[in-house]
């Protein structure tokens, strides 16, 4: 669906030079759910706007849908759907008449784009809200509005463009389930950006990170996790106790990290498939008669595999 | 890799992408039918205040070539065309901040008909606006060449299609702050109506005035409505105001095409 070779993006700004997108290498497959995750200014939505021909790159070709993006953007438009950061929806239209006019300009007849439209409606819970002014929805009914109009012309690729930024779980959950039944339904491949850890962790089957312009890891989010970062066991011990736990415990994995905790001190160290490592360790550690005070297995996060690439946390750039 | 080709979504013609355009910006118009009774209210007012002064000043003299009715009217039909089509960028800086401006980039729509869809919505009025001031008028002594008539609206519309565009590059570039788009809409729209001798004939004024308005696409515009209006084929200045017409909409149309293609927003 998707291949790109050193796909690449400068931007001027005043005299300098940015290099938003630094060469991208990507292949998507047919039915394939992929999740660009970064920090924001990484150059997610740039690589995206490429991708969906709103941008042309500066260096390096992109086919989609099996078009190339710079050779017939607009046959690129015509086979692939977009939903943005910002409501798509005029503010001053009718619900219906800008699902109407959506499907018209992709070339649909009138009949077409109304049987599309009232599906859509139907699917996204919309029914109800046709005749209402766009300005008048909730945030989250906007958005469902927006899915709805990206997939108007059922297209076989679908881009969105950070789409639950914004939103309450319950919401963002909702919009998820829509987005999936959807998915089910028409077989539609799904490339979006987020930088919601857990959303891309719980819905995508293939994350791509993306740092400073470059792809830094593209894998299943499980795999991601098993070779980046792996799992870590943590104790609690009291600090006159500390330089003996360090020394033992310590042996039992890699990577050893140690923080004052309101009981003693917190040991923990990298290890596999830490909740089963968990009795055996402590039964020794009580063997060499040290008293653990607390512990505990935890499996890591993406924010961890993205800690381990790059040494920065993705949740520092949030505000 | 034709298999991907979605098959309801196919190519269209750049006229019915125009179309398309037309008639989802008209729609806002169509459901709120009330927006349009203030603009129609406009042209009578401007006919009804400004007309009678015209009138005493002149004692309908040699000034406008026998009565200042058929002099002024041309003169406010291509005023509310200038005030219509050069706020064509104003709706679209609305969606530009709101996003339906990206949705609509998204689709396959071509770039040319984003822009003159635009602009012959805010033209669409203007047939229904002339066409009250015109039949208020005549009771008032102004005499109605209707096919000469619409040969002037057709002109005015190609006029108006250029600056529409020229509205809508406008809009891209100060997408970032609202007010630039106003101030300069401003500062731009009074001096060109001015110096085309629009409201008042410029045979009266300096030099310099009489010699920048030759500079002025608009005052041709102007000229050939005046004798289009005045019942006749047979000049020379119909021509001219045809010309600048089409180059305005050119250049209109190059310049928001190109920034089009630059926005990256």
């Amino acid at each position: 669906m998707i291949h790109t070779e050193s796909l690449a993006r400068t931007f001027r700004v005043g005299k300098e030079t940015v290099e938003a997108v630094r060469g991208i290498d990507l292949d998507v497959a047919e039915g394939e759910l992929v999740a660009f995750l970064g920090p924001n200014g990484a150059g997610k939505s740039t690589t995206l706007r490429m991708l969906t021909s709103l941008l042309p790159p500066t260096s390096g070709s992109a086919t989609v849908a099996g078009v190339d993006v710079v050779a017939n953007p607009a046959e690129v438009r015509r086979r692939i759907g977009y939903i943005g950061q910002k409501d798509g929806a005029g503010h001053n239209y009718r619900v219906r008449d800008e699902l109407l006019m959506q499907g018209r300009f992709y070339g649909m007849s009138r009949a077409e784009a109304a049987e599309s439209g009232e599906e859509l409606l139907r699917t996204l819970d919309l029914e109800a809200l046709r005749m209402r002014k766009v300005s008048s929805l909730s945030g989250g009914q906007k958005r469902r509005l927006d899915i709805a109009l990206g997939l108007i012309h059922a297209p076989g690729l679908l881009f969105l463009d950070e789409p639950s930024t914004g939103m309450d779980p319950q919401n963002r959950a909702n919009l998820w389930d829509h987005i999936m039944r959807i998915r089910e339904q028409r077989g539609t491949t799904i490339v979006l950006t987020t930088h919601y850890l857990d959303e891309a962790d719980a819905m995508a089957e293939r994350v791509v990170i993306i740092d400073h312009g470059r792809i830094i890891a593209d894998d299943t989010a499980e795999t991601l996790k098993a070779k980046q970062a792996g799992d870590r066991l943590t104790v609690v011990v009291r600090p006159d106790q500390a330089a003996a736990a360090r020394a033992l415990f310590g042996a039992e994995g890699s990577d050893l990290e140690e923080r004052p905790d309101d009981d003693g001190v917190a040991l923990s160290v990298r290890v596999d498939a830490a909740s089963h490592a968990m009795p055996g360790v402590l039964a020794r550690l009580r063997d060499a008669g040290l008293d653990v005070v607390a512990a505990a297995a935890r499996r890591p996060t993406l924010d961890d595999v993205f800690l381990n690439l790059t040494g920065r946390s993705l949740r520092e750039g949030e505000s | 890799m034709a298999v991907l080709a979605p098959p309801a979504s196919v190519r269209t013609s750049v006229l019915t992408d125009i179309g398309h355009v037309w008639w989802r910006e008209t729609l806002t118009i169509v459901r709120d039918p009330f927006s349009l009774i203030f603009s129609l209210l406009q042209p009578l007012v401007f006919l009804g205040l400004f007309g009678p002064l015209l009138a005493g000043l002149a004692g309908d003299g040699a000034l406008f070539g026998g009565s200042s009715l058929q002099w002024f009217l041309p003169g406010v039909v291509v005023m509310i065309t200038m005030f219509g089509t050069s706020m064509t960028g104003a709706n679209l800086q609305f969606e530009i901040m709101t996003g339906a401006f990206e949705r609509i980039l998204a689709t396959p729509l071509s770039r040319a008909s984003l822009m003159i869809g635009r602009a012959l919505k805010e033209l669409t009025p203007l047939v229904v606006q002339a066409a009250i001031i015109t039949l208020v008028a005549i009771p008032f002594g102004f005499v109605l060449h209707p096919l000469h008539v619409v040969v002037g609206l057709l002109i005015l519309g190609v006029f108006g299609v250029g600056v529409g565009a020229l509205s809508y590059a406008l809009a891209i570039a100060a997408r970032k702050s609202e007010w630039i788009f106003w101030a300069v809409q401003q500062a731009l729209l009074f001096p060109l109506l001015i110096l085309s001798g629009m409201m008042l004939p410029l045979e009266t004024g300096p030099g310099w005035m009489q010699v920048v308005s030759r500079f002025n696409p608009l005052t041709y515009v102007v000229d050939a409505e005046r004798v289009l209006f005045a019942g006749s084929f047979d000049d020379v200045r119909i021509l001219w105001g045809l010309v600048a017409a089409l180059v305005t909409a050119a250049i209109g149309l190059w310049v928001g095409i190109r920034s089009i293609r630059r926005a990256t927003m």
